[in-house]
């Protein structure tokens, strides 16, 4: 372990550590609108505003549409702004989450990862972002309240870097992450200040000196040109997130890597997971490898932009893996399986692939979910098929 | 940032590469609204009965495009060049003596 800068250690939620790292970055708008299970975010922020401890302009909006709106406007006013949000009302901002990625305008916003309706469903899994992953934001998935709080962080200096310009999801499981309390090391104040220093925009509608038109039409024009700009700057992401987490890790002692391996390498099998479903999975490790058997981990934290080539190293040569998908894309691959095929694809020794999908709505993964897993792969069994973990086939 | 350093409109007509517009299809020079010819739009001409213009203003001020000038006290002729037709103006109009007719009659 690195050496730690000054910091306490305090027992929050993911969402009161997400909104203590808001606190410190002390953003100059919020707009924001309540939904379950985010909502605790923006009250206890608001909480702060309330009582003095940040100088936020507060917008309270009448839906996420215009929370997302405002935060255009904010920013493109050349200013740090950010919201939170979720499944529902991730959904209805849906048109302005392009517009602020197409703008360049280097928004964060926590997510709470929710289920889409219908049914209705207040709990956790990822088709919310995942929805929402071909909409130019970047993506960084957390397993832990602590990784959350430090990747706001991350995402802030992320989306403001001059070759970057784009915003940025920071996503936490709904209820499981963001409700259940955990031990979180809070970073001194004044550390974080210097850390995340003041935005300087290429443009801004306040410069009056410099005035500018954002969001004008360009039809067959130039929005094609445009469109290819977006990509450009995703795909200066991966040095820029490199580069910052270096910085961010002699503050925090953590590593930024893309993903984490956990004793993947002599495994000979691996799964692959995001988010809270991680500490499952290492536990389930741990418990096999007690027993000799030889199995691993990865956990991927960014997913937009995908870290294709990064993924296709730590999987090149490695017998079977599994992937473990919080949603799906009806009638198609589910996200992450999709994504590493496609990082598999032009491999010499590629591993057999197997994708599995659980927890939809909230469903616990169990630990004998993971280990069925696990006997599945190192048994060789994988076929082109979803299977589904924790799924009631036959009725109990 | 300058706005020297990205396109002019000489430029941008040449149609620029990605790699030289500004990011996010920002628009760095002021006034660039003026290239846009909005009178090409016209289906409507709003023609104006000169002897009951009681010289209000409200069509120069309500006017989307800014294509009625005012000067030194007067409302002056509408721009067609910008004029979109929209029938603001003869909507605004407290004396009505806007009317809006079918552009195709002014065409031979
Ligand atoms: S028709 Fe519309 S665009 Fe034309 S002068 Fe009247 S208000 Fe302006
Ligand atoms: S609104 Fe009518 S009356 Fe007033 S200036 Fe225009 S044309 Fe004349």
């Amino acid at each position: 372990m690195m050496a730690e800068a000054k910091h306490k250690v305090v027992s929050l939620t993911g969402n009161y550590a997400i909104a203590e790292a808001m606190r410190q970055i002390n953003p100059d708008v919020v707009a924001a609108y309540p939904i379950t299970p985010q909502s605790a975010i923006v009250e206890k922020f608001s909480g702060f505003v309330n009582n003095g401890l940040v100088d936020t302009e507060m917008v309270r909006v009448e839906s996420e549409h215009s929370a997302m709106s405002a935060c255009v406007g904010a920013s493109m006013a050349g200013i740090r702004t950010m919201t939170a949000t979720c499944s529902a009302g991730l959904a209805l901002m849906w048109e302005i989450v392009g517009v602020a990625s197409g703008l360049r305008c280097p928004i964060v916003m926590p997510i709470a990862n929710r289920a889409i309706s219908a049914p209705i469903n207040i709990h956790c899994d990822h088709s919310d972002s995942m929805g929402a992953r071909d909409l130019g934001w970047i993506q960084i998935y957390n397993e832990t309240a602590q990784e959350a709080y430090e990747n706001v962080f991350l995402a802030l200096r992320l989306a403001e870097h001059p070759k970057v310009q784009l915003p940025v999801m920071v996503c936490e499981d709904g209820f499981i992450t963001s409700h259940c309390v955990q031990n979180v090391k809070i970073f001194d104040d004044a550390v974080m200040k210097k850390f995340i220093g003041t935005r300087k925009p290429e443009f801004a509608l306040l410069d009056l000196k410099n005035p500018i038109t954002v969001g004008a039409i360009e039809l067959q024009d130039y929005y094609f040109e445009t469109k290819r700009q977006q990509q450009e700057a995703m795909e200066n992401v991966p040095a820029a997130y490199l580069e910052i987490g270096k910085e961010l890790s002699k503050i925090t002692g953590s590593d930024y890597g893309f993903f984490q391996e956990y004793k993947t390498n002599d495994a000979d099998a691996i799964i692959l997971t995001m988010s809270s479903a991680t500490g499952t999975a290492r536990s389930v490790v741990d418990k096999m490898r007690a027993k000799g058997k030889k199995v691993g981990l990865i956990k991927l934290r960014l997913f937009r932009p995908f870290p294709y080539e990064a993924v296709a190293k730590a999987l090149e040569g490695k017998k079977i893996v599994g992937v473990l998908d919080r949603s799906m894309s009806f009638g198609a691959h589910s996200p992450l399986f999709g994504e590493i095929r496609n990082a598999v694809y032009g491999m010499k020794d590629k591993p057999a692939l197997q994708s599995y999908v659980f927890g939809l709505g909230g469903r616990d993964l169990l630990e004998s979910h993971v280990e069925q897993v696990f006997e599945e792969l190192l048994a060789g069994k994988t076929n082109d098929e979803i299977k589904y973990l924790g799924l009631r086939e036959v009725s109990q | 940032m300058t706005a020297e350093k990205y396109p002019t409109k000489a430029q941008l007509a040449k149609k620029c590469s990605w790699k030289e517009i500004p990011m996010g299809g920002v628009i760095t020079r002021a006034a660039s609204a003026l290239d846009n010819k909005t009178g090409s739009w016209r289906a409507f001409r709003p023609v104006i009965e000169e002897a009951k213009c009681i010289n209000c203003s409200f069509c120069v001020t309500n006017c989307p495009d800014n294509a009625v000038p005012f000067k030194d006290g007067k409302r002056g002729k509408i721009d067609l060049e910008y004029c979109k037709g929209c029938g603001i103006c003869a909507s605004v109009c407290p004396v009505k003596c806007i009317k809006m007719e079918e552009e195709t009659k002014f065409k031979k």
